[in-house]
């Protein structure tokens, strides 16, 4: 079977394994268990989608979420990243950091809410600052375990043939780590979103996490559903987009062994 | 057959409480090629990451006069790089890029690998990686090219094979080479001087010189000698199997 014809396939399953769940859910909905509100029909919610574009609400949500996401994301790894390497290659300063960094990492974000909100107000920067201390410490010690684990014989050549410095760092150093480091991106981008609309919720003004939150003061399970669906999918694709990282040729020997 | 190239001088190196290599003095002319073998675990590497500066010794001196290159048992080569990358770090020298192309394409011919120069290692065998990493260390300005057990982790025929295309590439060219390995055919067929070490502490048990001219054939006598007179002092087969031998 040609590669096509078994990606036409899978995707015809999929599509079938989403028909099924929306008749399950059309079936559950008709027996009248759960009240009009606890369980709005498909046709309900799909009336609310199309209501929601009308009005540019949900687009205004998803654009600012976005850029939150983007923004804090971008400046955890800008910054993960660096201080990966650094500990990584100088024993002391990991020795003096890596618990403080590990505490951090196990720290929920989310418990930082209340501190994000009296520093930062309401709104972008409470958000962005949340969603970077989700991301920074994962990073950050995701690249010292894959600095750790490059083999020595790297730098050995690397010394051999000249590569120091800078050029150590930016043609062995970090294409050694390449493949790991684009694992952890896709990781921490579904935290990132994880807590962009959980930070939203509760600190927020506009976004798709105030959006849930209003959906629910209002009981409006319809477009509560729509929420939800868009959060899913946005998570998704951010992953797919990632993902495209991996078929770069020069880190295609990461995925191989 | 100058002056020597790489001199050690009653070099000896301790790890820890461990003494690894005893009062080692070898002096290596230019344009030889020495072999060292010895039992596995003898220090042989760490002789050669002494040879290399890689390490240094405990007592005892190293000199050092010129460049060299190192090839390693495997995956030495940078995997995100490919084969025309690789065998560039071996040319940084050059500024010039159609000058630095031109000597990239004649390294790819020298080891019968056109149409794969961008291939990254992980899409070529074995064979194919350690040509690609001989041709590195083989391009540009070098000296002296340490082999550090070069061929171990390929198989049988395709180490037969690299040992002729090492021979014929040297005889393109001419480095001084340092081969590690516990393959004694290996050390017999392509060297001008063995040396056997001993157990740990690694001590130089005996040296022997192999004067056919290279390239050889596995099968010539003195290559075959050479073997029989090696497995003897390793202990392997007996003093009666030397019999004839003329040191």
């Amino acid at each position: 079977m040609t590669n096509r014809s078994n990606n036409l396939r899978s995707v015809a399953v999929q599509t079938g394994v989403v028909g099924v769940l929306i008749g399950i859910w059309t079936l559950v909905w008709a027996t009248g268990i759960f009240h009009e509100s606890a369980l709005p029909s498909p046709l309900a919610v799909l009336r609310a989608f199309g209501m929601e574009l009308r009005t540019w609400r949900l687009t205004n949500d998803l654009v600012v979420s976005l850029f939150r996401v983007s923004c804090g994301f971008s400046i955890a790894v800008a910054l993960g990243i660096p201080t990966g390497l650094w500990l990584g290659r100088v024993a002391a300063s990991r020795e003096a950091l890596l618990p403080l960094i590990n505490f951090f990492r196990n720290l929920s974000p989310l418990a930082w809410i209340p501190f994000a909100i009296l520093w930062f107000g309401v709104g972008d920067a409470a958000t962005i600052f949340l969603i970077f201390l989700a991301v920074y410490f994962p990073v950050a010690l995701a690249t010292i375990a894959a600095v750790g684990s490059i083999p020595a014989v790297y730098f050995r050549v690397a010394r051999a043939y000249g590569l120091t410095g800078v050029e150590g760092l930016s043609k062995v150093t970090l294409p050694a780590i390449m493949p790991q480091i684009i694992t952890t991106l896709r990781v921490t981008a579904g935290l990132a979103w994880l807590i962009d609309v959980a930070a939203e919720m509760v600190a927020g003004r506009d976004g798709l996490g105030f959006a849930v939150m209003d959906s629910r003061n209002g009981l409006r399970t319809d477009l509560l559903i729509v929420q939800m669906i868009v959060i899913g999918l946005i998570g998704v694709t951010m992953d797919r987009v990632l993902m495209r990282l991996t078929r770069i040729p020069s880190v295609q020997w990461g995925y191989q062994r | 057959m100058s002056g020597p190239n790489l001199t050690l001088t009653n070099v000896s190196r301790w790890f820890g409480a461990v003494e690894v290599l005893r009062d080692i003095s070898l002096a290596i002319g230019d344009g030889e090629f020495v072999a060292l073998v010895g039992p596995s675990g003898c220090g042989k590497t760490t002789l050669l990451n002494i040879l290399s500066g890689d390490d240094q010794p405990s007592s005892g001196s190293v000199d050092r006069q010129s460049r060299m290159r190192m090839v390693y048992q495997q995956d030495g080569l940078f995997p995100w790089q490919t084969v025309a990358e690789n065998i560039a770090l071996g040319l940084r020298h050059l500024i010039d890029p159609a000058e630095l192309q031109s000597q990239i394409g004649q390294m790819v011919r020298l080891i019968q690998l056109e149409g794969f120069e961008d291939h990254y290692p992980h899409q070529l065998s074995g064979g194919m990686r350690q040509r690609v990493e001989l041709a590195r260390a083989l391009a540009g300005k070098s000296d002296i090219l340490l082999l550090d057990e070069p061929f171990s982790s390929l198989d049988y025929l395709t180490r037969l094979r690299l040992r002729h295309e090492l021979a014929r590439l040297l005889h393109e060219r001419p480095r001084t080479v340092v081969l590690v390995t516990h393959d004694i055919e290996e050390a017999a067929q392509l060297a001008d001087r063995v040396i056997v070490l001993t157990e740990r502490p690694a001590q130089i048990r005996r040296e022997l010189r192999i004067r056919t001219p290279r390239p050889r054939d596995l099968t010539q006598p003195e290559v075959v000698q050479a073997t029989r007179v090696i497995l003897a002092e390793l202990g392997i087969e007996t003093e009666d199997a030397t019999v004839g031998e003329s040191q």
